[in-house]
């Protein structure tokens, strides 16, 4: 949200004094509406801005676009609604007013942000309910969060008691990756949750057969219970079909074809594939040259690894260039296919502008030749003709595991120096590999459209490298695929529909751990580097890619391929997505967010000048109009809403005091806490010294002294907080 | 003498309106570099003085490569202050460079074609194809010599003459008694004190100086003999919020032997309430501040300072800060090396190490104020480097006007130009020289980026933008403006800069210029701002270093389209305003009759 001048904060703002000043405020009690998730924020606006009609305050993506999220998006988005806590405080504790009652209301009955409020409510769902837990914040190391722990049929969700927080915790279960049970400690059982969204949780549960209860269950419910439940992406091959035959599909690859000049004189649509007959893991409609027959493609099929003969991923209508993909050809070290020859030089004739075709076979070379010895392997240049054989060293999924793995223990590591954190980073090979799939993205839409020619991509089973690097290719050829609607066709066609093993690689399903790898989100993260580097050549954000959820404004799309980057120094690390629970790790105040709290504000002005000129226009010309009474009044709240926002400096500390320990990273012009805080502070420090401790620790201020490389020795102190002097202390030892 | 007179504005690239042919430069100025940025003025008093320095004065069909242009044959003139190529066509690029903003030239030959590669302070590197041995040899030791001139009053600030009408003299801007009456409603516990006047106490502090009420000169006098180069506590910052204060000083002459000086402990806790306690940020570790007393230096023991804790912060000066520029900017150039290669140098170079520790210092610092509600004394061993960038950053975050442009100017002014730290030494080379000096260090570069950090993780809460850091930084190494001239006041003062050269504020101060220094998200942030100092959030400033070696083409663009839907949702914001205006006044008018 914009902060001080956006109408939501002037109105959460105003509800804040109200309750301040009506009860005798909690100590330490924060403003409960800053604690939603920026989603809920636009129940906000309409609160603010009474006279807007709801209905039309609906954001376009808030149904539609949902669905179709990205895997690792949706996980944020699961979570992140839930994380912040999205049930304030309990009734009670509090006065609540009455504006804030019909929030509260409004959101209950939100398709989008049902809010459960505290108590019976869920418990109905509760199956299990541990209490005393504590959780460990492992940044700030300070005092853990004591709270409950509820197990319920979808989440676990963990409370803090602290009364003026009530804090909460939202984990999908298919969410987590590993749940780990260390040894118990002289305060309990250590429980660690390792989330695929790269959240880490560490429990404290007091009685270790609490804690194998949960350990157990746990075990038990990450695994999912439907595929519907899951995120969207979560469907194997097989399903897939069953799916579409349901007309589950919003998106239409029919009409992708159709846009990219399909079929035209040299490639059709071949029914070959018809019920998955020749290739299981391929889908039904698959374009293929006018000149490779049935027969040609069904030989080719055989001598590929499962079948996954060469298809058209990408067809480049300006120079009649394009991106095929297949598996590995089962060569072994002589064996040849006269059909497999037939079907590339098909794809090579289907391009009269070159006179060969490039072959890509994304492996290390190394790999390649190891595949041989099985029998498979890669394309002898000598039997085939006119092609151009070219290898290009990505790793395969278990390195790429593996590196993520380590890249994530790098952004574990607790208050890290530089030189820990990039050479971590370095050692972890993380970019590295991203670079990998870049340039070789970079390379086939540079044959693609600079040397006009056509290119087949493979890596082994043709599902892996060769859907990140067919999509990198895609997005830096096709400005279509850079918007919101052309990114997720983008997803269904290169990697839904041919085969992605979603279901495999994401562990969604009881499986074989070797099989999961970050595929897709090295994709993800290539288009984010990729906007880091273009910003206005994509119609989504950042946001939409971790959050999958709002998209921003969309500028000019320039073909950007024809400017060869260096990527090297421009890579960087993605502390967004992989540290994105860290919130004191993100910039405080996100430009995006800004921008779009005024481009919203933008259109509303837009709007209301737009009514203005016509109520003008109307009083000009009817003197006497009854009508102007009314509109009087809905006017005034209208007004303080805009005309301020944008000069407003009085933002008085006291309207933040709260915001930054729920709520810390995204919200643009919250700065931090401030005297506010401090009066709250010192009120506790007389009555309650624990709960000082909990406001300090929220305040991310403590967070630098720990942070700070000689401050590792004021790291984990269970008093430190509890009053002045040993605070002091803190500081002594660093 | 056969150069045209520079035109204003076209073919020169000035920053506010880049000339039609050229594509925008990101930070507007780097085609010419600080010297053209303020329209230059004409140098043919300079021309007398150097024109033995400069054999060839001019050469026809000399090819100019940059990255990422394309190449520009022309005529280059050397002049006694600037390089100038000239392409001698209309509306093409000329290019103007100060030779005080070259750091090093490299030759080469091919045959009778010269190459001289230039690399200059702000860490561009441009290459000139010069045909004629001769005239190259000729061209390279002028540059040379004209680039590393002894003394300052040849430097280009003292030819230079504006061609911009000056509405405010950047020079009266910041006078420390205006500063001082920013807070002095606020609190009687300090005044300004005249005891520097003559530059006698302390050769590197301003005449004028805020100290606690209660210390008379003569103990000042006295202190200032027990602190390292006289640099006696002074005030720095003074936190309205809560009345707790940043103190700046040098480190005290305790020596080995334990030497106390009753008037300074005397000076120092004047400034704590009753039964509070503060702090003394020593920006050493602590056993080079042990190591110090054998050189006479020291730091406060808790004897004789019980009121007093201190803190022990590990921040680099000198060469070490030095060597991790010139290696950072080696590996930002490099082109060739891998993804691993670039982490490991980027390591190597240790720059995000020091970015780190002197943010982190700066936090605990503002943190101590703010937080813990208790003063604090900053010192290194000078006090003129690790302890200006703590004091300065600790202001960034803790007080709100020093994020707007006047109060950051104001603030570089303080703690910065009157603190005494030395720029003619530290900003006399940069990168790429050889030559290395022990006094030579990236001091306020890496306060600069320190500031970068900061303002990229509160992108909304600062007035300025990102070009006004690096015009800074610019300026620092290289300019037409005396402000960054001299090494404190008292030389200042003996330079005369105030009557024989301009303010670069008097330039900045114009709204042409602040144009495109002003940050479009800024909206007033009365808190403070707590960065995170984690390696995670903590990022290489491309915008200096990779400045010459990418394309920020399309970093432009999103800066414009933000630029754009800023200034469209004013424009309506106002459209708005008067249409209400209006109305409510039709409305007022017909409501009487409206309403029966």
């Amino acid at each position: 949200r914009r902060g001080p001048g956006t109408p939501a904060s002037r109105g959460r703002r105003r509800t804040w004094r109200r309750s301040q000043t009506r009860g005798p405020p909690a100590p330490g009690a924060k403003p409960p509406p800053l604690s939603l998730p920026p989603r809920c924020g636009r129940a906000q606006v309409r609160e603010a801005a009474p006279a807007r009609d709801p209905a039309d305050a609906d954001p376009p993506w808030s149904t539609s676009a949902r669905p179709r999220l990205v895997a690792p998006a949706r996980r944020e988005e699961d979570q992140g609604c839930c994380a912040r806590g999205r049930l304030g405080f309990p009734p009670g504790r509090r006065p609540i007013s009455d504006r804030e009652l019909a929030r509260r209301q409004r959101l209950s009955i939100s398709p989008i942000a049902p809010v459960l409020l505290f108590g019976e409510k869920y418990a109905a769902y509760t199956f299990k309910l541990v209490e005393n837990v504590r959780l460990v914040d492992r940044i700030s190391s300070k005092k853990a969060a004591l709270g409950t722990l509820y197990l319920t049929a979808t989440h676990v969700i963990f409370v803090e008691n602290s009364p003026d927080t009530r804090k909460e915790t939202w984990i999908l279960h298919s969410q987590i990756s590993t749940i780990e049970k260390q040894a118990t400690t002289a305060t309990g059982c250590p429980l660690l949750i390792r989330c695929k969204n790269f959240q880490l949780l560490q429990l404290i549960i007091p009685q270790e057969r609490d804690c194998h209860d949960v350990y157990i269950s746990l075990i038990r419910l990450a695994r999912p219970v439907k595929y519907e439940e899951l995120y969207c992406f979560s469907f194997n091959p097989k399903l897939d079909k069953e799916e579409r035959e349901q007309g589950w599909m919003l998106i239409d690859l029919s009409e992708e074809y159709k846009r990219m000049g399909l079929p035209n004189h040299c490639w059709q649509l071949s029914d070959v594939n018809r019920e998955y007959r020749v290739c299981d893991s391929y889908p039904t409609d698959v374009y293929v040259p006018k000149s490779a027959t049935a027969h040609i493609i069904v030989g080719s099929s055989k001598f590929r690894s499962r079948q996954r003969f060469p298809a058209l991923s990408y067809y480049y209508k300006d120079n009649h260039a394009s991106i095929c993909r297949s598996s590995q050809p089962l060569s072994g070290f002589s064996a040849r296919c006269l059909e497999d020859e037939q079907m590339l030089q098909a794809i090579r004739k289907a391009n009269p502008g070159s006179d060969f075709i490039y072959v890509v076979d994304t492996r290390p070379k190394l790999n390649a030749m190891a595949n041989r010895a099985a029998g498979k392997g890669y394309e002898n240049e000598d039997n085939y003709s006119n092609i151009k054989f070219q290898f290009i060293g990505i790793e395969n999924i278990h390195v790429m595991r593996n590196s993520l793995q380590k890249m994530l223990e790098v952004c574990e590591l607790k208050s890290p120096s530089m030189s820990d954190f990039l050479w971590g980073l370095e050692n972890s090979g993380w970019l590295r590999h991203i670079k990998a799939i870049m340039d070789a993205g970079m390379f086939i839409a540079k044959a693609v459209s600079e040397e006009g020619a056509s290119v087949l991509v493979h890596c082994s089973d043709g599902w892996d490298r060769t859907a990140q690097v067919c999509s990198v290719a895609s997005l830096l050829l096709d400005p279509h695929y850079r918007t919101l609607k052309g990114f997720m066709v983008l997803i269904e066609k290169d990697w839904i529909s041919f085969g992605h093993k979603f279901n495999h690689r994401y562990g969604n399903l009881d499986g074989d751990p070797k099989e999961i790898s970050p595929v897709i989100d090295q994709f993800i993260e290539c288009v984010w580097q990729l906007m880091e580097q273009f910003p206005c050549a994509f119609e989504f954000n950042e946001r939409f890619l971790i959050h999958i959820q709002h998209h921003i404004y969309s500028c000019q799309f320039g073909n950007f391929l024809c400017n060869s980057q260096k990527e090297r120094q421009e890579l960087k690390f993605w502390s967004g997505m992989y540290n994105r629970f860290e919130k004191g790790l993100q910039p405080r105040q996100s430009v995006t967010d800004y921008l779009m709290a005024v481009k919203e504000e933008t259109q509303q002005l837009e709007e209301e000048l737009e009514t203005l000129e016509g109520r003008l226009e109307k009083i000009q010309k009817v003197q006497l109009n009854h009508t102007k009474v009314k509109s009087k009044q809905s006017e005034p709240s209208k007004h303080s809403g805009f005309s301020t926002s944008d000069n407003s400096t009085a933002n008085t500390p006291q309207d933040y005091s709260g915001n930054m320990k729920s709520f810390p990273s995204r919200s643009p012009s919250q700065g931090d806490e401030d005297s506010a805080l401090i009066l709250t502070q010192d009120n506790l420090k007389s009555s309650d010294p624990d709960l000082s401790a909990n406001s300090d620790q929220e305040s991310g201020v403590e967070d630098l002294s720990c942070r700070s490389p000689s401050g590792g020795e004021c790291a984990p102190s269970e008093d430190s907080g509890k009053d002045r002097d040993s605070d002091e202390a803190v500081f002594l030892t660093a | 003498a056969s150069l045209r007179p520079p035109r204003p504005g076209a073919g020169l690239g000035l920053p506010a309106r880049p000339p039609p042919l050229q594509p925008a430069p990101r930070a507007a100025l780097p085609l010419l570099g600080p010297a053209a940025s303020g329209a230059p003025g004409l140098p043919p008093l300079g021309d007398m003085e150097f024109a033995e320095l400069i054999k060839t004065p001019r050469v026809d069909n000399v090819v100019l490569h940059r990255p990422f242009y394309p190449a520009v044959e022309g005529t280059l003139c050397l002049t006694g202050h600037h390089l100038i190529l000239s392409s001698r066509q209309d509306n093409t690029e000329e290019l103007w460079l100060l030779h005080s903003n070259i750091d090093a030239i490299d030759k080469r030959f091919v045959g009778p074609l010269g190459t001289i590669i230039i690399k200059c302070k702000d860490f561009r590197i441009i290459q000139l194809d010069i045909p004629g041995m001769e005239e190259c040899l000729n061209i390279a030791s002028s540059i040379e010599a004209l680039s590393t001139l002894d003394s300052i009053t040849l430097m280009y600030p003292f030819f230079y003459r504006p061609m911009f009408a000056v509405t405010e003299d950047g020079w009266h801007s910041f006078l420390p008694e205006q500063e001082f009456e920013l807070h002095s409603a606020a609190t009687s516990e300090w005044r300004l004190s005249y005891v520097n006047k003559e530059f006698a106490v302390c050769p590197s502090y301003p005449p004028i100086v805020v100290v606690p009420s209660s210390v008379d000169d003569e103990a000042l006098r006295k202190v200032a003999a027990f602190r390292h180069g006289g640099r006696f506590p002074v005030l720095s910052y003074y936190h309205k919020k809560n009345g707790m204060v940043i103190m700046r000083s040098g480190q005290p002459l305790t020596g080995t032997n334990g030497r106390r000086c009753k008037e300074d402990e005397k000076l120092i806790n004047a400034t704590l309430r009753a039964g509070k306690r503060g702090y003394i940020v020593d920006t050493r570790a602590l056993n080079v501040a042990q190591q110090a007393r054998a050189k006479g230096g020291g730091f406060e023991q808790e004897a004789h300072y019980p009121q007093w804790r201190r803190i022990h912060k590990s921040i680099e000066r000198y060469h070490v800060l030095q060597e991790s520029l010139i290696r950072l900017v080696e590996a930002c150039n490099d082109q060739t090396h891998n993804m691993d290669r670039w982490l490991g140098k980027l390591e190597a170079s240790n720059w995000l190490t020091h970015v780190k520790e002197i943010l982190t210092t700066a936090c605990l610092a503002a943190q101590c104020v703010d937080r813990e509600g208790a003063s604090i004394l900053i010192h290194g061993t000078e006090g003129t480097d690790s302890t200006l960038q703590v004091t300065s950053l600790a202001q960034i975050i803790l007080e709100p006007r020093s994020r707007t442009i006047r109060g950051f100017e104001a603030l570089v002014e303080r703690e910065w130009l009157q603190a005494g730290h030395p720029f003619q030494q530290r900003c006399a080379q940069s990168a790429y020289c050889s030559s290395r000096q022990k006094w030579e260090a990236p001091v306020f570069l890496l306060f600069l980026d320190c500031v970068w950090q900061i303002l990229r993780q509160f992108p909304c809460s600062f007035e300025f933008n990102e070009n006004f850091l690096i015009l800074l930084f610019e300026h620092a190494y290289a300019s037409q403006f005396g402000t960054f001239l001299g090494n404190n006041e008292s030389e200042r003062c003996k330079l005369k800069l105030q009557q024989k050269t301009m303010s670069l504020w008097s330039w900045v101060n114009r709204p042409s210029e602040l144009s495109r220094l002003t940050n479009p998200l800024f909206e007033a942030n009365n808190l403070v701002i707590w960065p995170s100092v984690a390696p995670q959030s903590l990022q290489l400033w491309e915008g200096i270093f990779l400045r010459w070696n990418r394309s920020s083409r399309y970093l432009d663009e999103a800066y414009e389209e933000m630029v754009n839907i800023m200034e469209y949702n004013k424009e309506l914001q106002a459209k708005v305003n008067v249409l209400r205006r209006q109305l409510a006044e039709l409305e007022t008018e017909d409501g009487p009759q409206a309403s029966p």
